[in-house]
């Protein structure tokens, strides 16, 4: 089981890179949203992995999984859509604005500041 | 009156100049006069307890931890500096009144004094060095403002510039010293560092930390080979230069030195920098003082040679040098900031400082005459004014001093820049105001208002006063000089007299005098002898070198910096796993410590799908709406995951974050382009893909490593597990972990979501005020739009769900404490009830019955929680503190309230509210790119015979 999850971290990890690292913003932030899912995956093992024993606590039962990486991982998918949501507007705003929705800057800009 | 009250007082009156500028300059220069005199009456009121042999404290603890305390403490040589400041401050905001024309913006000027002036009074009644270090800088910065304050003149702005950056390194290379200092001597108290000499001087780092710390104080008092940036900082208007480059700004490293003479001087190290520079700095600026023809150029270089003369007495390290030093202080802020003054009357009233273009002005302003004479005369060390009696103090122990060469060296450096020093004053009489009147001045000059003269008047009423009667300034110096020595040598027995005798002194004064004369009477061979020495242009180097480093961090930012985000994110990959693969390399390792789980068949297909999907993801990412939805699945197979590992409330808020996220993409997919285009070439593709599965890799390797190896150390979990019901009255542990535990953080983070809210909010009002909107008004549709945008069915179902989901909403918030829910994850859920009516029946119809605007929701929320975390400050706990009871109210069951629930309530909003203001964001951007909103919520409505809005908007 936790050879298929530390697959997953990876896969995601390596798609979100390469999404990342295309040339225009779309995939860009498809890249960061699965990076995203990965980081939160990666900080929620941080706990180790536990089947059926939710934090919720209850008489007689004395195993529950370690609930503050839980606790982290909420508010950072909370805080992650708050993240996209910016992205993406400044995306938007750019490509809106100028019509091109490449993330480098041209060439022959940012030669000189 | 405090000194607290002291050191803020000019901070707070800074802000009246600026408000006041309306009210006319005569309020506004009043205001800052006023201002300055309650400092300096409430300064005056702690002098009794001074002269009874108290220290006068204030305390307060800012930072204990680092040992910086907002500590203030007043003795004998901050009462004379502070004094200085204050005193001197009122003569220059009387004459700026005057001086300043009505071009000028008079409250920007007099904020900018008055930061200025309480910086430096910080630094004088500071007992804490962090503390001084921060007023050292604020007086870099606030005069970087005044130098520059006239921004129409290049000169201005660089001279501004080169002040701060010199300034603004000796400073940093102070900060190092007086930590240094710090460490050695276990406090930053000055108080403290003062009494520890012989362990400050015994250990090995006291020379770095000397050196440092008298860098700080040498670029700050201009000494050679720092001393270039002075007569550059004359650009600025004529107050500026007597206030900051006379009387104050350029004393702070003076007073540095002496404040840590106790601890710093007497050691070889002391005598020969601090001797060598001051005699260096003395002779130099002399010399070249005589030959500027800008008067106050020539002033510039003469301070130059006067805080050079000072620092060499400090550096001697006798009682009597020090006596002199405090001696001196006193008498170069009267005579030179009198001399200042005087040439900005000239410059004011002939409009040049140009001297070959002066001359024969006795007559024609015989008060600034009268002033600038016995300034000038003072200056030069003639009998009866009070530059003499300090330099004769001076010249006594040059006398005694020896360096490298033989006995009679110093003495006849020091004579021979005497002799300059006589020559330039003479100078400034003679060229200036002697001689034949002339007709071809560029104005015609007068003698200004009393405003301008009287405070240069007053000044040399002070300058012969103490020179005729010096035994009034005795017990003053005395006494400064007193603190200076901190108990660690005994006050010389000497006195301040006009005559000793015929001593070694008097007779290298006569020759200095003597000479003075000859150099003037030949000062047009001897100006052509210097005009063809050649010698080095100090800001011609100063650019040269200032250029060399623009240059090298120009080739650096643009490698690295090159606008190519891209290959910043490759570099950043790259690094990690570089930096992780040396770690993994290098590190030590258990074997794993947990047994693996074994496999079923659940879990397998979830992997299968998750896996395949990715993949997916990664081949077909051009297509843009299928990506969304491979996108969704992932999410949707992550939530389930969190679900089946035992975190219902992620599983819950991973599901309903990833249908906003969702709904925010497609709104945004509206206006981009369907398909990416494909730029990269096979090759690139290839190595991006190469760096990825790296990367990839190493996440895999950690993660398993990590999952198969338990706690290294015992972790703080059971802490939580142990007291969310004891202590937070929950028996869900995440939600208490979150409203309770670290209810601070969730604080922070719920403003955090606000925030970037706010962000997209604004961004889209910036977009929508440009030129995207006609942009976006011109935008013709690139797919065709549905012809039946909100139809029938849908907007009855979402109607029909919104109470449900609502109810579910507040079922998940209440229940949160205890069972998975919250107001994390109730604000989404009800977030997206509300946008399945924005959906369904459209902009105009949902936003028509808001209430609220979601700004205020954002608000209120972030309140309430806030609200509740002072409330326990109520009941003396610390912030956000929790208090739960048990309630039963007839027929329901007992139920729970804990204070808790209302600060997950200012979560729930918050958080709704920041999701509603992104998404109505987008959806405004929207709506000015589309057809016009639909007058009904249903496109298609059999109760409504109104047959021509049928199909109407495709």
């Amino acid at each position: 089981m936790e050879f298929l999850f530390a697959s997953s971290v990876g896969l995601l990890t390596a798609a979100g890179l390469y999404l990342v690292f295309r040339l225009r913003t779309f995939p860009v932030i498809l890249g960061t949203s699965l990076l995203t899912y990965a980081v939160n995956l990666f900080l929620f093992a941080s706990g180790r992995l536990t089947i059926g024993a939710p934090p919720i606590l209850m008489d007689g039962v004395t195993h529950y999984t370690d609930p503050l990486p839980q606790a982290l991982v909420l508010t950072a998918i909370v805080i992650s859509f708050g993240m996209t949501a910016v992205v993406v507007v400044i995306a938007l705003g750019a490509y809106l604005g100028a019509d091109d929705d490449h993330v480098n800057d041209p060439k022959e800009e940012g030669a000189d500041t | 009156m405090s000194l607290f009250l002291v050191v803020a007082l000019p901070f707070l009156g800074a802000l009246l100049p600026g408000i006041l500028n309306r009210a006319g300059r005569t309020v506004c220069a009043g205001t800052t006069f006023a201002v300055s005199l309650t400092a300096l009456v409430g300064l005056l009121s702690n002098l009794p307890a001074l002269l009874r042999g108290e220290v006068i404290e204030a305390r307060v603890d800012w930072l204990p931890a680092l040992g910086m305390n907002m500590n203030l403490m007043m003795d004998g040589l901050g009462a004379f500096f502070a004094c200085l400041i204050l005193g001197i401050g009122l003569l220059i905001i009387a004459y700026a009144r005057s001086y300043l024309s009505r071009d000028d913006n008079m409250g920007e000027f007099f904020t900018y004094l008055l930061l200025f002036q309480g910086a430096m009074v910080g630094i004088v009644l500071s007992d804490n060095i962090l503390v001084l270090l921060v007023f050292w800088e604020l007086t870099s910065l606030s005069s970087f403002l005044l130098i520059g304050y006239w921004k129409h003149l290049p000169e201005g702005r660089q001279g501004a510039r080169m002040a701060l950056t010199v300034t603004g390194m000796g400073g940093l290379a102070m900060i190092g010293g007086m930590l240094i200092l710090g460490q050695i001597a276990g406090s930053y108290d000055l108080s403290v560092i003062l009494q520890n000499r012989d362990l400050i001087q015994a250990d090995p780092l006291y020379v770095p930390a000397l050196i440092l710390i008298l860098l700080g104080c040498f670029t700050k008092s201009a000494q050679f080979p720092f001393h270039f940036w002075l007569p550059h900082a004359m650009a600025a208007p004529t107050p500026v230069s007597a206030y900051l480059h006379s009387a104050t700004m350029v004393k702070a490293g003076i007073f540095l030195m002496a404040r840590m003479w106790p601890v710093l001087s007497g050691t070889p190290e002391w005598f020969y920098i601090v001797t060598c520079a001051g005699l260096i700095t003395m002779v130099l600026g002399a010399v070249i003082g005589l030959f500027k023809h800008d008067l106050k150029a020539l002033l510039a270089f003469s301070t130059v040679s006067h805080l050079g003369l000072i620092t060499m007495l400090l550096g001697t390290g006798t009682a009597f040098g020090a006596m002199a030093a405090v001696f001196h202080i006193l008498n170069h802020a009267t005579f030179k900031c009198a001399l200042f003054m005087s040439a900005g009357i000239i410059d004011h009233e002939a409009h040049t400082r140009d001297i070959r273009r002066l001359g024969g002005l006795r007559h024609l302003m015989p008060v600034t005459f009268v002033i600038a004479t016995i300034a000038a005369l003072s200056m030069a060390g003639i009998p009866f004014f009070n530059g003499f009696l300090s330099k004769e103090m001076w010249l006594e122990e040059v006398s005694h001093t020896t360096l490298f060469g033989p006995d009679w060296l110093v003495p006849a450096l020091a004579t021979f820049g005497a002799l300059f020093s006589a020559a330039y004053s003479f100078r400034y009489i003679g060229h200036v105001f002697l001689g034949k009147e002339r007709h071809d001045y560029p104005a015609h000059p007068h003698d200004p208002p009393a405003g301008m003269w009287l405070p240069p008047a007053i000044l040399t009423v002070l300058v012969v006063v103490i020179g005729v009667m010096p035994f009034l300034a005795e017990p003053a110096v005395r006494f400064v000089t007193s603190a200076v020595l901190g108990g660690t040598a005994e006050l010389p027995h000497e006195h301040i007299a006009l005559w000793h005798g015929v001593t070694p002194a008097l007779i290298m004064s006569g020759i200095a005098v003597t000479g003075g004369l000859i150099a003037l009477t030949l000062f047009t061979p001897l100006l052509k002898l210097w005009d063809a020495t050649p010698r080095p242009e100090a800001k011609v180097v100063f650019d040269a070198v200032i250029a060399v480093f623009v240059g090298l961090a120009r080739i650096v930012t643009q490698r690295l910096h090159n606008g190519a985000f891209t290959q910043y994110a490759g570099i950043l990959t790259l690094a990690i796993i570089a930096a992780g693969g040396h770690a993994w390399l290098t590190g030590e390792s258990t074997a794993s410590t947990r047994e693996a789980m074994p496999i079923n068949m659940i879990a397998a297909a979830g992997w299968l799908m998750l896996i395949v999907a990715t993949a997916f993801l990664v081949i077909q990412h051009r297509n843009r709406l299928l990506a969304l939805i491979l996108m969704a699945i992932i999410g949707l197979i992550v939530s389930v995951g969190f679900a089946y590992f035992s975190a219902p409330d992620l599983a819950m808020t991973q599901i309903s974050v990833e249908v906003v996220t969702i709904v925010l993409l497609l709104l945004a997919l509206n206006f981009l382009p369907d398909i990416t285009p494909s730029e990269s070439n096979m090759g690139k593709k290839v190595r991006d893909g190469i760096v990825a599965l790296a990367g990839g890799a190493a996440a895999m390797g950690f993660t398993y490593h990590l999952l198969m190896r338990d706690f290294v150390a015992p972790s703080i979990s059971e802490y939580h597990l142990a007291n969310s019901y004891k202590g937070g009255g929950g028996t869900n542990v995440v939600n208490v972990i979150l409203v309770d535990f670290r209810g601070f953080d969730t604080f922070g983070e719920i403003i955090v979501l606000g925030i970037a809210a706010l962000v997209i909010f604004a961004l889209t009002e910036a977009l929508l005020g440009g030129k995207v909107r006609a942009r976006l008004l011109n935008r013709v549709p690139d797919k065709p739009l549905s012809g039946d945008r909100h139809p029938l069915m849908m907007v009855i179902l979402t109607r029909v769900m919104m109470p449900l989901v609502l109810m579910v909403g507040i079922y998940i918030f209440l229940r949160g404490h205890n069972l998975p829910g919250g107001g994390f994850i109730a604000g989404l859920i009800v977030a997206i009830a509300l946008v399945m009516q924005y959906m369904a029946s459209g902009f105009n119809w949902a936003n028509e019955r808001q209430r609220y605007p979601y700004h205020g929701i954002i608000g209120t929320g972030v309140l309430v929680a806030g609200l509740t975390g002072i409330g326990s400050w109520l009941t003396g706990n610390e912030f956000l503190t929790s208090a739960y009871g048990y309630f039963r109210i007839p027929p329901m069951e007992e139920f729970e309230l804990a204070t808790a629930a209302l600060f997950d309530l200012g979560v729930f909003l918050a958080v709704l509210g920041a999701v509603m203001l992104s998404l109505e964001s987008y959806s405004r951007l929207a709506r000015r790119a589309h057809t016009p909103d639909s007058e009904f919520p249903m496109d298609i409505d059999p109760s409504r015979d109104d047959p021509k809005t049928v199909g109407k908007g495709a």
